[in-house]
């Protein structure tokens, strides 16, 4: 099989996914393009050789439909002969577009990819695109359908988190991405988005609140208390989890991921593609996967894939050193340094969803970049990335350095 | 125009047919094939009479109708099981346009071109509603005896003749399928409201409103088959469908755990229904009711919570050849909460009432129940003040026995101690006439012993209440070896008079209800210690679905209730009658921790003052090690619960203390609430097959005791492949005499 290498990424910076969000006047198409332009004019690319553009879009609809990528790549003047298509896979779509990407190079159909995703989330709005999921009564009710709020509240109570537990988490992830900003970490992967004249729209990400402390989390209330216990959901999470006497609500907007406008783009290719493109490879796709995972709980399927993808890439947890899982929920990163021992200064070192946001389509794509500038910085080897998926899923990727 | 059977059809001068519904010798309407029949063909009749400009349809009884004789459909379930031995597939497609006729009837009706107007005069049940829907206009009396209500759910199916997609399309989704999913009952005010019907009037002017409406030029078209038309809210695709959908399921999982196929069919049809043309829709809700109408749950509902329960109401158990007792007086002696609460139901039924304690002052108390239970009504609207006041003057509370010389029953309700009855039964009985029944409303006292301290035993029976009384619809009529024709005659009458269903049964400990209580509760124990989490202990046996946890509904029956009755059954029977275990861990609770139950605010469970909510004592984990939750299997731990329940059942039926499959089916879910879906207790056996279950029991006898071990009598049903429907045949006695 041919080897899959990553040569560039890049990432907007993240907007509040509100009408006052700075990039809430950006189509989401022109975030996309602004991704794809970055790439091609940071590696001088000939775009007529680009086999295809992947990108995630958890709710592709309105500004977002008509398979954004294609449309992205008219915006971004690229060649005509690159396609484009969109994908989901909910929350880890960004990093499964690179996977089958990935897929697509190693099977020898392609050579050069352009993978990642987008979303405006203050644009078409969570949840814009409808589905069976979560409307119709053949399907919600087999899976045990909960908001992915009282999911999360299910997971800390089920494996015994309590409030300060996620609240401390919550605020550790605010200081640890104001320092990853301070410290400059980001810079040579985060593009300004700018204006047709070149006037930064913005440069940073703008949900973060790097003073958050123990006592401003306090004052807020529990989200998910009322729809778990007025929209019958408790009872949902319960009958998956008869040990459960009752959900204890945890969650808020504090310890919880950021709703926010972003895309990202990273350049995969072959060592063949690489070299038509003249540029130096920086790391390897080693191995990915894909899993479905326990349904009510919903977002523990990081733990899942992670066995799967350690066990059918014969590797070992001490393999990898550093983790990326995307901050949903802070329940969900506490459960999985829990089920692996994995030590807090391992995993999601420089902050992550709950201090910067979580752009749904995009994300897997901007914390496997994320990861990557980190393990250059330290000049360590290996990280593994993995997201949570509505629905209860996982993926997970291992990158390794050349 | 001709004649009918159900019917009456008379057009006035102004060209509008009235169709009184009104089936001889039926109290109320109801509708069979025949009637279905009679509606088609005066559906062609009218739509063929040039004369007729409209139709006005009624009834001609003082209610509506009470829906569809669901007897009719348990022959559908009979013709289905014949039909598929032969040809499985021509047997569904049979099924399927069955299941259809009544909702094209209705499309028929509400396309036949002519305006119809239902006149709806009183309580108007299922199909009847549904028929009422298909018409283009709906008026409904302004009178309390107008009910309207789709309740097929709770038999177990759904309404599938144009209900789910004619409700949503009239009123907002919330509201129809909070209607349809609880079947619960609409005024003709609350009715109007949502949107259901068009006018309410006075119950005079009921036939000429209707008439009225097609005289001011009712249009023949339902809003549905109008060009643009749009569904109430803007349908499934809209934010607030976005809250409804998702949490519709969640909501029936609270509710009822999940476990009624036919509620969830509502929202299947509702659904997808409300993104379809009217006549797509009705088909697709056909689908769905002939997949319910397949499911062992609709049959094992039907038959015990409508038909068997019908049959019961009526007298099914009553001796022939006995006069109909009219209650002209009745004893009740003990005013503690049980006989005050017995004397209030017996006043509810407008029977006046003696209420005797030792003293004037303790009697006057057990009015005071009374009192505040008729203060509640009328506050809530349930009853008049005149209503409520006329009630209350019918209980006498009095320690004269004597007042009891002209009563045509007394029943005893004193504490539950032999030498208190016999001391009340040697009193009563000095006073009484010859031909008073005395009745006890003992619990735990076998009826034989107690009819010894009488002197007429042939007269002496046993009437088991459960609490609260108000609210509990059965009673166990205990027959004691002595007890004759006129006891239990008499007896029926009463549970009848009160408006509950009875269930006769010959006398042992614990009678049947009981017995099957216990063995829900003492399976807790065994889980208990073994070392289930306990939440999971109590979400099981909510899911398996029972109403109340056994630790809850152990706190409620106080646990020091159990000490003492397993005590007793030490006292009695010896100590391997009891699992010790069980005693150690009773004991425990109520002589070292001092945990009663509900009463003394510490059982199973911790009771914080209100408004906070009980929660099981944190410190029960302790007791015993804790198995891991992913090692405990719930499918398993639900199947414990109803084994174990069901087996103490079958039992009852091997000793021959309950004799009829109704009884312990109807009793075990008015009794305590066993799972309905399952139509109760040996439905429950029957549904899964006799031989499943006896394997199912050996497996649970293997892991978890001997008190799972099958009986003979199920191993001999297994082996013959015998259902208890069929060698307990309840019928079989009326077809020999016919």
């Amino acid at each position: 099989m041919t080897e899959v290498f990553i040569y560039d990424h890049v990432r907007t910076p993240r907007g509040r996914g509100k009408k006052d969000g700075s990039l809430h006047e950006v189509p989401s198409v022109r975030l996309a393009a602004k991704t794809l332009e970055a790439l091609r004019d940071r590696n001088g690319l000939d775009t007529s050789t680009v086999d295809d553009i992947i990108m995630g879009c958890v709710d592709p609809v309105m500004d977002a439909g008509a398979v954004i990528p294609k449309a992205a790549a008219f915006e971004a003047g690229y060649s005509t002969k690159a396609p484009g298509m969109q994908i989901s896979r909910f929350c880890a779509s960004g990093l499964d577009a690179i996977n089958f990407a990935a897929g697509k190079i190693a099977q020898g159909a392609d050579d050069i990819v352009i993978a990642g995703g987008v979303e405006s989330m203050s644009r078409v709005g969570m949840g814009m695109s409808g589905g069976s999921w979560y409307m119709d009564p053949s399907v919600n009710f087999p899976a045990y359908f909960m908001p992915q709020g009282v999911s999360a509240d299910l997971i800390a109570t089920k494996y015994g988190f309590t409030r300060d537990d996620v609240d401390a988490y919550a605020v550790e992830s605010q200081k640890r991405a104001g320092a990853a900003w301070e410290a400059g970490y980001f810079k040579n992967s985060v593009i300004p988005v700018k204006d047709q004249n070149g006037l930064i729209i913005l440069d940073r990400d703008e949900h973060m609140r790097p003073t958050t402390d123990m006592q401003s989390l306090a004052s807020l209330n529990a989200s998910f208390q009322m729809p778990g216990e007025m929209g019958g959901f408790e009872a949902v999470g319960i009958q998956a989890h008869p040990e459960i006497e009752k959900i204890n609500y945890v969650h808020h907007a504090g310890n919880s991921s950021g709703i926010v406008d972003g895309a990202a783009a990273v350049l995969i290719g072959s060592k063949a593609g690489g070299e038509s493109m003249g540029i130096k490879p920086r790391a390897r796709i080693r191995a990915f996967a894909n899993i479905g995972s326990d349904p009510a709980l919903m977002l523990t399927g990081p733990v899942d894939v992670t066995e799967k993808l350690l066990k059918r890439s014969g590797m070992k947890l001490s393999d990898i050193d550093l983790f990326e899982l995307n901050e949903a929920f802070a329940a969900v990163v506490l459960r999985y340094m829990q089920a692996f021992e994995i030590p807090h200064d391992k995993i999601n070192v420089n902050g992550g969803a709950i201090a910067m946001g979580h752009p749904l389509g995009a994300t897997g794509a901007m914390i496997l970049g994320t990861v990557l500038d980190e393990l250059e910085r330290r000049n360590l080897n290996t990280a593994l990335v993995t997201l949570c998926i509505g629905a209860g899923m996982g993926t997970a990727t291992i990158i390794e350095r050349v | 125009m001709s004649t009918y059977k159900n019917f009456t059809v008379e057009t006035d001068a102004d060209g509008i047919a009235l169709v009184t519904w009104d089936m001889p010798e039926k109290s109320m309407n109801v509708f069979t094939m025949e009637v279905m029949d009679e509606i088609d063909a005066i559906v062609d009749a009218t739509v063929a009479d040039a004369a007729v400009k409209g139709v006005v349809f009624t009834s001609g009884k003082s209610s509506f109708s009470g829906g569809a004789d669901l007897t009719m459909i348990k022959s559908l379930f009979s013709m289905l099981a014949e039909e598929q031995a032969r040809d499985p597939e021509a047997a569904m497609k049979k099924l399927f346009d069955a299941a259809g006729r009544m909702s094209w009837l209705w499309r028929k009706v509400e396309t036949n071109g002519k305006p119809w107007v239902s006149a709806i005069n009183g309580t108007c049940m299922g199909g009847a509603f549904e028929l009422s829907l298909a018409c283009h206009g709906r008026v409904a009396a302004n009178s309390k005896s107008v009910k309207i209500a789709l309740p097929e759910v709770k038999v177990g199916i759904f309404p599938g003749a144009g209900g789910t997609q004619r409700v949503p399309r009239l009123a907002n989704a919330q509201d129809a399928l909070q209607m349809m999913t609880t079947g619960s009952s609409l005024t003709a005010q609350r009715a109007k409201a949502m949107g259901l019907v068009h006018q309410v009037v006075e119950p005079a002017e009921l036939v000429n409103a209707a008439k009225q409406m097609i005289k001011d030029g009712l249009k023949p078209v339902a809003p549905w088959d109008e060009k643009g038309f749009k569904v109430p809210g803007g349908g499934v695709w809209t934010p607030a469908a976005a809250q409804l959908f998702p949490a519709a399921p969640a909501i029936l999982r609270r509710e009822s755990a999940g476990n009624y196929p036919g509620a969830l069919a509502i929202l299947k049809c509702v659904y997808e229904g409300l993104q379809l043309p009217i006549d797509t829709a009705l088909k697709v809700e056909q689908r769905y009711f002939t997949e319910i109408l397949r499911t062992t749950e609709a049959f094992s509902m039907i038959r015990s919570l409508f038909v068997s329960m019908q049959e019961l109401g009526k007298g099914a158990r009553r001796p022939t050849g006995q006069p109909k007792t009219e209650f002209k007086k009745v004893g009740v002696v003990g005013a503690g909460f049980m006989g005050a609460s017995i004397a209030y139901v017996t006043a509810a039924a407008g029977i006046p009432v003696v209420l005797i304690d030792r003293d004037q002052e303790a009697a006057d108390k057990g009015k005071a129940v009374s009192e505040k239970l008729v203060a509640d009504s009328v506050g809530k609207g349930r009853l008049t003040k005149d209503e409520g006041e006329k009630l209350l003057s019918l209980i006498t509370p009095t320690p004269d026995y004597a007042t009891l010389a002209d009563a045509t029953l007394v029943v005893e309700a004193v504490f539950e101690d032999r030498t208190v009855k016999k001391a009340v039964i040697e009193q009563v009985e000095a006073v009484i006439s010859d031909a008073t029944i005395f009745a006890s409303n003992t619990s735990t006292l076998p009826i034989t012993g107690l009819a010894e301290n009488s002197k007429r035993p042939e007269k002496f029976i046993g009437v088991h209440f459960f609490s609260p009384v108000e609210k509990m619809m059965l009673t166990e009529v205990i027959l004691g070896e002595k007890s004759g024709d006129r006891a239990l005659a008499m007896a029926l009458d009463y549970v009848a008079a009160i408006k509950k269903t009875p269930i006769v049964v010959n006398d042992t400990r614990g009678f049947f209800v009981n017995r099957c209580v216990f063995r829900y509760i003492h399976e807790a124990y065994d889980m208990l210690i073994e070392g289930v989490p306990p939440a999971m202990i109590e979400n099981a046996a909510k899911m398996a679905g029972m109403p109340v946890g056994p630790l809850s509904l152990n706190d409620e029956v106080a646990i020091d209730l159990s000490q003492k009755i397993l005590k007793a059954t030490v006292a009695d029977l010896g100590p391997q009658a009891v699992d010790e275990r069980h005693l150690a861990l009773i004991n425990k609770l109520v002589d070292e921790l001092d945990r009663r139950g509900r009463k003394n605010g510490k059982g199973f469970y911790e009771y914080p003052a209100k408004p906070a909510k009980k929660y099981l004592w944190p410190e029960l984990k302790t007791l015993y090690p804790q198995k891991k939750a992913a090692d405990v299997d719930v499918t398993t731990l639900k199947q414990r619960f109803l084994a174990t329940i069901a087996l103490e059942a079958a039992r009852t039926m091997e000793e021959g203390i309950v004799t009829d499959p109704r009884e312990a089916d109807v009793g075990s879910i008015l009794g305590f609430g066993f799972a309905p879906y399952t139509g109760g207790t040996l439905s429950y056996i029957d549904g899964m097959g006799v031989k499943a279950f006896v394997a199912l029991c050996e497996k649970l006898a293997a892991d978890y005791g001997e008190h799972f071990a099958p009986t003979p009598l199920l191993k001999d049903m297994a082996a013959k492949g015998e259902t208890f429907y069929g060698r307990f045949d309840p019928y079989a006695k009326g077809r020999e005499a016919a």
